[in-house]
C-alpha cells in the first residue's frame, strides 16, 4: 500500500487540473457575451440557441466524442485546415482535449450566469443605463458584481464537470502518458488491467477533492446568501 | 420646454389600447401623471427615458430625444429616474451609488448633506430601510443635473411619516435645483403638495389637465364653498365619527359617515364642501 502511495504517478491528475482550468478560463470569456445575450433578448433566436446550448447535458459522451473527432480529424475539411494552414492537429492530443471540453462543459458555464444574469432587477440596469453608463459599463459594474454567487457556481461547476468527464476525452484524446491520458481515463485503465489497489487511491483521491471543492462552494454561496438577505 | 406628442401601441389587461399624448411643460413645473393602473402612465415615462421604443415627437428645449427617424439613447437624455422599488446598485454604498453617476464629490455632499443622508455614505445600501434607499434614489437620480426628472410612484411603498418626509425632501430638492419634474402618483395629498400641475390619463388619452385643485376637486355648482384639508385623526364618540382635519394651520373637527371613517387614511387630502340648505 505505502509502495503503491510512494510509485504513485500524478501526471494523469495534474493532467486533469490543467485541462478544467483552461477550459474553464476559455469557456468564462465566451460565456459572459453569450449568457448576457441570452438573458437580455426576447428574439425568437433565443430558444434554438438555449437548446443548443444545452444539448450536451443530454447527449451521450460518445457522441459528442465521435462528431468532434469526425470534424476535427484530418479527413474533415476544419482538421485538413488546421493541419495543412496552421500545422496544429486537433485530434488525440492536448489541444483537441481542449476543444472537446468547451463543447462538453458549455452549459455547466452559461447556464448559471445566465440565470444569475436574469435574476438581476432590470430597474437597476436601466438605472445604470439612464446615468449615462454604457451596456459594456453596466455588465462590469454592476451586473458581474451583483452575481458573484453565480459565476462562482459556474466556474466551480464547469471545472468540476470537466474533471469528471471521461467519455468525450477518451473518444478525442485516446490514452496517451503526458499528453491525454487524464485522471478518469487512468482509472479505467488501472480496473482494466485489474490493478484495483491503484484505482482504489487514484478515485479516492478524485471524491475527496471533489467533496472539498463542492463544500467550498456551499459555505462561500451560504455566507453570501446570509449577506444579501437583507436586500428586498 | 418640453415638447410631447407621442403615440404608442400598448397590449393592456382589457386588450389593445393606444398611448396617445401631446403636452408640454414648461421648465421648472412639477407635473403629476395620475389615472388608474394601465392607463400608460408607466410607459409615457420609459418612453420619456428612451427606455421604450414610440412613435412621435420629443423635443427638450432645442434638443431632439424622439422624432421619426432618431431616438436619442437614455444614456444621453440627461435625466433623472426615481423607481418605484429603489433599483438601487446593490454592490456599492450609499456615495458609490451617487458617484456612480457623476464623480463629483462636493455635489454628492450637498445632495447627501441635504437628505440627512451624509452620515450613512460608507454603509451598504442594502441595510438601509425603504425611506433611506429611497432617498438615496432620489440623491442619485439628481447627481447628473437632469434636465428632466422623472419619479414613478416613488413614495408609494413607504409608511405615511416616511411619504410625509420624503414629500418635503423633494420640496427642497426642486427649490433648491428647480429640475423640471414628472411624477406618477395616486396620491392626492402628495399631487396637491408636490406638483403645480396634473395631467390625468384614461385608455392612453389624456382626459383631464390643469392645477391640481381643477384636476382634483370636481365641485358642483350648488356648492357655497369648498376647501381642502388633510386629514389627522378620527374618534368615535357615541354613534358618530369626528374627523379632525387640518386647515390652514387650524384644526377643525368634523363630522363624517362611518364609510368614508373606515376609508380615511392619515394625511389623506379631503375637500369640505358646504352646501345650500333649503329650509
Amino acid at each position: 500500500m505505502i509502495e503503491t502511495l510512494q510509485n504513485l504517478n500524478f501526471a494523469p491528475f495534474i493532467l486533469s487540473f490543467k485541462l478544467a482550468a483552461i477550459t474553464t478560463l476559455i469557456l468564462f470569456v465566451i460565456s459572459l457575451p453569450l449568457a448576457w445575450y441570452l438573458s437580455q433578448t426576447s428574439s425568437r433566436a433565443k430558444p434554438f440557441i438555449e437548446a443548443i446550448t444545452a444539448m450536451p447535458i443530454v447527449l451521450p459522451p460518445s457522441v459528442i466524442g465521435f462528431y468532434i473527432l469526425y470534424s476535427l480529424s484530418l479527413n474533415s475539411p476544419i482538421g485538413a485546415f488546421f493541419d495543412e494552414y496552421l500545422g496544429v492537429t486537433l485530434v488525440f492530443n492536448f489541444t483537441g482535449l481542449v476543444i472537446a471540453s468547451c463543447f462538453y462543459s458549455l452549459p455547466f458555464m452559461v447556464q448559471p450566469i445566465q440565470s444569475g444574469f436574469e435574476s438581476l432587477n432590470k430597474n437597476m440596469l436601466e438605472a445604470s443605463y439612464i446615468s449615462g453608463k454604457s451596456k459594456l459599463q453596466t455588465i462590469f459594474r454592476v451586473a458581474l458584481p451583483n452575481i458573484k454567487p453565480s459565476l462562482l457556481t459556474a466556474i466551480i461547476v464547469t471545472f468540476a464537470h470537466t474533471v469528471g468527464e471521461f467519455g468525450v476525452v477518451l473518444m478525442v484524446g485516446g490514452s496517451i502518458p503526458d499528453e491525454t491520458k487524464v485522471a478518469s481515463v487512468a482509472i479505467y485503465e488501472m480496473v482494466e488491467i485489474m490493478d484495483y489497489e491503484s484505482a482504489h487511491i487514484y478515485s479516492a483521491i478524485m471524491i475527496i477533492m471533489s467533496f472539498l471543492v463542492l463544500l467550498s462552494v456551499y459555505i462561500f454561496n451560504q455566507k453570501i446568501n446570509k449577506k444579501f438577505a437583507s436586500f428586498t | 420646454m418640453i415638447e410631447i406628442d407621442i403615440c404608442k401601441k400598448l397590449l393592456g389587461a382589457k386588450g389593445e389600447m393606444h398611448l396617445d399624448v401631446d403636452f408640454n411643460i414648461k421648465e421648472k413645473d412639477v407635473v403629476a401623471l395620475t389615472g388608474e393602473s394601465g392607463a400608460g402612465k408607466t410607459t409615457l415615462l420609459r418612453i420619456l427615458a428612451g427606455l421604450e421604443k414610440a412613435n412621435g415627437i420629443i423635443k427638450v428645449d432645442d434638443e431632439i430625444w424622439l422624432d421619426n427617424k432618431f431616438s436619442l439613447p437614455p444614456q444621453k437624455r440627461r435625466i433623472g429616474f426615481v423607481f418605484q422599488e429603489y433599483a438601487l446598485f446593490t454592490n456599492m454604498s450609499v456615495e458609490e451609488n451617487l458617484l456612480f453617476v457623476n464623480n463629483d464629490k462636493e455635489f454628492s455632499k450637498k445632495l447627501l448633506k441635504m437628505t440627512n443622508l451624509y452620515e450613512l455614505k460608507n454603509i451598504s445600501v442594502t441595510k438601509l430601510s425603504g425611506g433611506q434607499k429611497q432617498r438615496v434614489s432620489l440623491c442619485r437620480a439628481m447627481m447628473n443635473r437632469p434636465k428632466l426628472l422623472l419619479m414613478d410612484e416613488p413614495l408609494s411603498a413607504l409608511d405615511p411619516n416616511m411619504r410625509t418626509n420624503l414629500q418635503q425632501e423633494i420640496l427642497t430638492l426642486h427649490k433648491e435645483f428647480g429640475t423640471t419634474t414628472i411624477l406618477v402618483s395616486h396620491d392626492i395629498s402628495e399631487i396637491y403638495k408636490l406638483s403645480n400641475r396634473v395631467i390625468k390619463l384614461h385608455f392612453g388619452k389624456i382626459v383631464a389637465d390643469g392645477t391640481p385643485k381643477d384636476v382634483l376637486l370636481q365641485m358642483s355648482g350648488n356648492e357655497k364653498f369648498s376647501f381642502s384639508v388633510e386629514f389627522l385623526e378620527i374618534n368615535r364618540v357615541d354613534m358618530t365619527y369626528i374627523a379632525v382635519v387640518v386647515v390652514g394651520g387650524q384644526l377643525v373637527e368634523v363630522v363624517v359617515n362611518e364609510r368614508e371613517a373606515k376609508e380615511l387614511k392619515v394625511g389623506d387630502m379631503m375637500s369640505i364642501k358646504v352646501k345650500k340648505n333649503h329650509y
